[in-house]
């Protein structure tokens, strides 16, 4: 970020906008945001906390298990709509109407199917990201330069070899691009199940923390949220910045 | 000797296109032989079933009397657009056809070490594709080729994606690494010159589907090094009479 003509860092962007924060807080405008010393005073006593602990626990363990059966089916799928064109429009249709449909009205169903457990949790991030890795490993799948194919072949790759070495690797920065979005949708449905069901998790404790009116932890929980999906997509750009030199070389 | 036998090959695309019709010649073993023809006649196809990597709807391809029907360790493709993996240093492209054979890789290193050499980019071997000029990169493709020494190169207009002043050197340098090699070569090019030039035999294919119209052995004396040859009047007439062949399929 440049200011008149000086190179300012990132980091000076988010002061602003926490100094602000502390200013409307202090007015006390509206009584669902406290000051963000508050928040920040509320940080140590919100993570130490034992029902944090749990919360966290079970939240990752939804997303966890979510997202690797996410990656496994999304690629998979994704591949098998790539390299056959009867396959890409037989489920094309479908996996495009899941992508763009919005899920959270299936979560209740999930629930009486399910329970109000681990296992609604985890399909839940797993419909919520699943389709989106799909149609970019798809893509990623398709733009793999045929000569690339051909290549393998002629020097007598097996379809496997193929596959592990040639053609997943050349797909690889819409593969991430899917996985980055996939791992942001997958969180968005981890939060989204729980506080739907209301009784788990992060969602449980939001629904305290609200209805307590405990607002500095409120936000404390939040800000820990973002700051977790914020450095799980950076971690992926960071891998999809190194691939992208070739993008444009296939 | 021959190498390749071609016989009443026949394409034909869905949709009822017809590419190939009863195309038929030989390759001599140890001699570089060109296909050329009008672009989109299907000389690219006629190389991608030899090499086994198209079927042919009919017709039979034979590599030292045996029939074709998929790629084979007697047969090494050079591509038009160099096929190279961007994520692979030049190193590891030039050795990935060994590696897909399963050479250990200190092996398939060392000998493809020694084509990189060869071909000369000597000092390039940690260097990626997207930092190589498109001759250089197409360079990296014959090391790779040569690597796994296949007794047939099928070149697929390898020079077509590179500079004209660099081509040049390039066509040099590949005629005196082959006359080391002893390959037996099949070269698809649209380029009169550069196929009187290269060849010991000219495959002339028509259009639309493509027929053998021709099949010539220019013979020019290359002992007058590039521009002797280029100078020589059996060069300028063979370039002449082949323009006059094309030229009667192009007006058409």
């Amino acid at each position: 970020m440049e200011l008149r003509g000086h190179r300012v860092p990132m980091a000076f962007s988010l002061l602003v906008w926490f100094a602000i924060w502390e200013v409307v807080g202090r007015l006390e405008l509206v009584s669902l945001l406290p000051p963000f010393t508050e928040v920040l005073a509320a940080f140590p006593e919100v993570v130490t906390s034992s029902t944090f602990a749990d919360a966290a626990w079970i939240t990752l363990q939804a997303f966890l298990i979510g997202m690797a059966l996410s990656f496994v089916v999304g690629i998979a799928v994704g591949i098998a709509m790539g390299a056959s064109r009867a396959i890409g429009s037989l489920m094309g249709m479908w996996v495009n109407i899941f992508e763009s449909s919005p899920l959270t009205a299936v979560v209740p169903a999930l629930m009486a199917l399910l329970g109000f457990g681990l296992p609604t949790m985890i399909v839940t991030v797993f419909l919520f990201s699943v389709w989106v890795i799909a149609l970019d490993t798809q893509v990623g799948v398709e733009r793999v330069n045929p000569s690339l194919v051909e290549m393998g072949r002629s020097f007598g790759a097996s379809k496997r070899v193929l596959y592990a070495q040639i053609v997943l690797r050349a797909a690889l920065p819409e593969l991430l691009a899917g996985i980055r979005l996939g791992l942001i949708r997958g969180l968005k449905g981890v939060v989204i199940g729980q506080l739907l069901i209301a009784v788990i998790g992060v969602g449980y404790l939001f629904e305290l923390y609200s209805r307590n009116f405990l607002m500095p932890e409120f936000w404390a929980l939040l800000i820990i949220l973002f700051a977790f999906a914020f450095l799980a997509s950076e971690a992926v750009a960071h891998f999809e910045r190194k691939v992208s030199f070739y993008a444009s070389s296939r | 000797m021959t190498a390749v036998q071609v016989t009443e090959l026949a394409k034909e695309y869905a949709g009822g296109i017809r590419a190939l019709e009863g195309v038929t010649f030989e390759v001599p073993k140890g001699e570089l032989t060109s296909i050329i023809g009008p672009s989109g006649c299907g000389k690219t196809t006629t190389l991608k079933i030899i090499a086994g990597l198209a079927d042919a709807t009919s017709g039979t391809v034979e590599v030292n009397g045996v029939p074709v029907t998929a790629p084979g360790p007697d047969r090494a493709f050079v591509f038009q657009d160099f096929a190279l993996m961007p994520w692979a240093t030049v190193l590891r492209n030039a050795a990935f056809g060994l590696e897909l054979r399963g050479v250990s890789r200190r092996e398939r290193e060392e000998a493809a070490r020694a084509y990189v050499d060869k071909v000369g980019l000597a000092g390039f071997e940690d260097a990626y594709p997207h930092q190589l000029s498109g001759g250089m990169r197409q360079r990296v493709g014959l090391a790779r080729a040569l690597a796994v020494d296949a007794d047939i190169l099928l070149m697929d207009e390898p020079f077509a994606s590179v500079d004209e002043q660099i081509r040049r050197k390039f066509q040099e340098d590949l005629l005196q690494l082959l006359s080391d090699e002893r390959k037996t070569v099949i070269f698809v090019t649209h380029s009169i010159e550069e196929a009187v030039y290269v060849s010991d035999q000219i495959v002339i294919l028509t259009r639309g589907p493509a027929r053998v119209s021709n099949v010539i052995r220019p013979g020019v004396d290359r002992s007058g090094g590039s521009d002797g040859i280029r100078r020589s009047q059996a060069y300028l007439d063979w370039v002449e009479q082949i323009w006059h062949e094309l030229q009667g399929y192009l007006e058409r």
